[in-house]
């Protein structure tokens, strides 16, 4: 683990382990850029990324940048640390974000949402998506309230 | 064709229950085979008798279950795939085992021993349950691909997965903490004469509101406990059945299942269309189920819901028609999951919550202990009961047993 921060849930990789279905992810992660593959038959956005679209079974993907906003569709608030070092860490919040410019459902992401007060976090809430650079191949996503 | 009616639970046997760790130094294999002993006992068999394994969740290894206990032949080994979803629907296996003529007796079982391994627990280091290369002996090992782009939300237990589902469902449709509270709080008051139960102290709405936050809004009264134990069942022919100790409690309907993009549903995917994001993920299992049995909820006397966490319950009662979808809340405040007065009494056990947490055996115990008359907390003149499995990945799983 790295520095420890209350709210901020600790990177517990280095790396994202990427294969050929989740590089270009990665890749506009370390530009800060948020991209989802987007069937090429049938529009349907899938995350985290597969081999084949759940809607028409197609294979082939376009990867296309969003907005790099979305909504809160559930949380929690967790209070109690599942390790001893997490103490410093409690509470944080985490949830599913739907992005903006998808379906919602099938391409959402389970993320930890930074500088939000807990109890005011509400669901649809506005976030934004941003990176935190964990290592040279590693920008881990993460959420935070959009200042409106 | 179908399996209504044509098969039976003849025997249940179990170990006592045991806070996590305090089982050793029995082992799980011993754990098990006690439990499939006192089973074959009950129904008045011996493992001369036995030939089929028909489990869930690889509760445990059939190969070395038959070699120590002597089972002349095994004719029938099969599990229901991922976890304690399977519980209930490895009842409808037996049954489809049976009725297909490739086995004659069956057990199903579980046997738990936490000493070493949680249930309940994290994997912190690695990310998040199942993180560390997939449910797959044969798969390419090392760190899936998925993982990158969850470990950092740090939803790595149950406890957190159930309470996204849980928010979810007091948005849509106003669910209450105090709803939640009446769930463990009624099941309390039956652990509480029920000697079997490791959690008997009264629960108080002050000692629920009292109780520490885990992951919001779940506190440690939604969660189940962590149990060591062993419960197995024994299922044969009805025809046989009719000839050995106890009356049959005939297994009416069994379906496991669930809508494909339920999925694994919870710590890695969430992605489950809206109409059923917040719900237990039973409703199309119990649809098959009641079809296959000929009944509907109207039918069921007691209903015995798989508890791991106590907003589940809310989330079954309206996936198996009890009320409708988003009216679990007022319905269990109205009182009519109690014992004494209840529409529909539920867990009358006690439940994970409070008897014990042995994956779902448990509530098969209950359920034949209803429809033989002999349970602690016996429901009147209980004909029928709905024992279930899940919610977690898919399979989820419901069986309808009668007498």
């Amino acid at each position: 683990m790295t520095e420890l921060k209350r709210g901020t849930y600790p990177a517990m990789l280095k790396d994202p382990f990427a294969d050929a279905v989740t590089q270009p992810f990665w890749d506009a992660a370390l530009q800060d850029k948020l991209v989802a593959p987007k069937c090429v038959h049938c529009g349907t956005f899938v995350l985290t990324p597969q081999p084949f679209c759940f809607n028409c079974q197609g294979q082939g993907f376009d990867w296309v940048e969003l907005p790099g906003t979305g909504t809160i569709y559930t949380f929690t608030v967790v209070r109690h640390p599942l390790a001893p070092a997490l103490a410093e860490v409690v509470p944080y919040v985490s949830g599913i974000i739907e992005l903006d410019g998808t379906q919602g459902a099938g391409a959402r992401m389970m993320l930890n949402i930074t500088g939000c007060d807990p109890a005011a976090v509400r669901v649809g809430d506005k976030v934004e998506i941003w990176f935190d650079k964990v290592s040279d191949t590693y920008s881990m996503p993460r959420a935070r309230p959009l200042a409106v | 064709m179908t399996l209504r009616d044509k098969t039976a639970v003849v025997g249940i046997g179990a170990t006592p229950y045991y806070r996590r760790g305090e089982s050793l130094p029995q082992t799980e294999l011993e754990l098990a085979c006690k439990a499939i002993l006192a089973a074959l006992d009950d129904a008045g068999l011996t493992v001369r008798d036995l030939d089929g394994f028909t489990i869930y969740s690889s509760s445990c290894d059939p190969a070395q279950v038959a070699s120590v206990l002597g089972v002349p032949e095994v004719r029938f080994a099969a599990t229901l795939t991922s976890g304690g979803g399977g519980a209930a629907g490895s009842l409808g296996l037996a049954a489809a085992a049976i009725t297909s003529g490739q086995a004659e007796v069956c057990v199903t079982l579980m046997t738990l021993q936490q000493a070493k391994r949680r249930l309940g627990g994290t994997a912190v280091g690695g990310g998040a349950p199942g993180l560390s290369g997939g449910s797959s002996p044969y798969g390419a090992g090392g760190v899936p691909n998925y993982a990158a782009f969850i470990s950092g939300a740090g939803l790595v237990a149950p406890g957190h997965s159930f309470a996204l589902l849980t928010r979810r469902h007091m948005e849509l449709y106003g669910t209450k903490r105090e709803h939640l509270a009446e769930v463990a709080i009624s099941q309390r008051e039956n652990a509480i004469r029920r000697p079997t139960a490791l959690r008997r102290d009264p629960l108080t709405l002050d000692d629920y509101f009292n109780a520490r936050m885990i992951a919001d809004p779940l506190c440690l009264y939604d969660f189940t406990m962590e149990s060591d134990g062993a419960v197995a069942a024994v299922v044969t022919s009805a025809e046989r059945a009719r000839d050995l100790r106890h009356p049959p409690v005939y297994i009416a309907g069994s379906a496991h299942g669930g809508m494909g993009r339920w999925g694994s549903a919870i710590f890695t995917y969430f992605q489950m269309p809206d109409e059923y994001f917040a719900s237990s993920g039973n409703r199309p299992v119990a649809k098959r189920m009641y079809e296959m049995a000929g009944m509907g909820p109207q039918d069921v006397d007691v209903a015995l819901l798989y508890d791991h966490f106590s907003p589940l319950v809310i989330m079954q009662l309206e996936d198996y028609g009890f009320c409708p979808v988003g009216e679990g809340g007022p319905f269990v405040a109205d009182g009519n999951i109690r014992w004494k007065g209840g529409s529909i009494p539920v867990n009358t056990h006690g439940g994970h919550l409070s008897e014990a947490y042995i994956i779902g055996m448990t509530h098969i115990r209950e359920a034949v202990e209803q429809l033989r008359g002999t349970a602690v907390n016996q429901v009147d003149g209980a004909e029928v009961a709905l024992v279930t499995g899940g919610p977690s990945g898919l399979p989820v799983s419901g069986t309808l047993l009668r007498r």
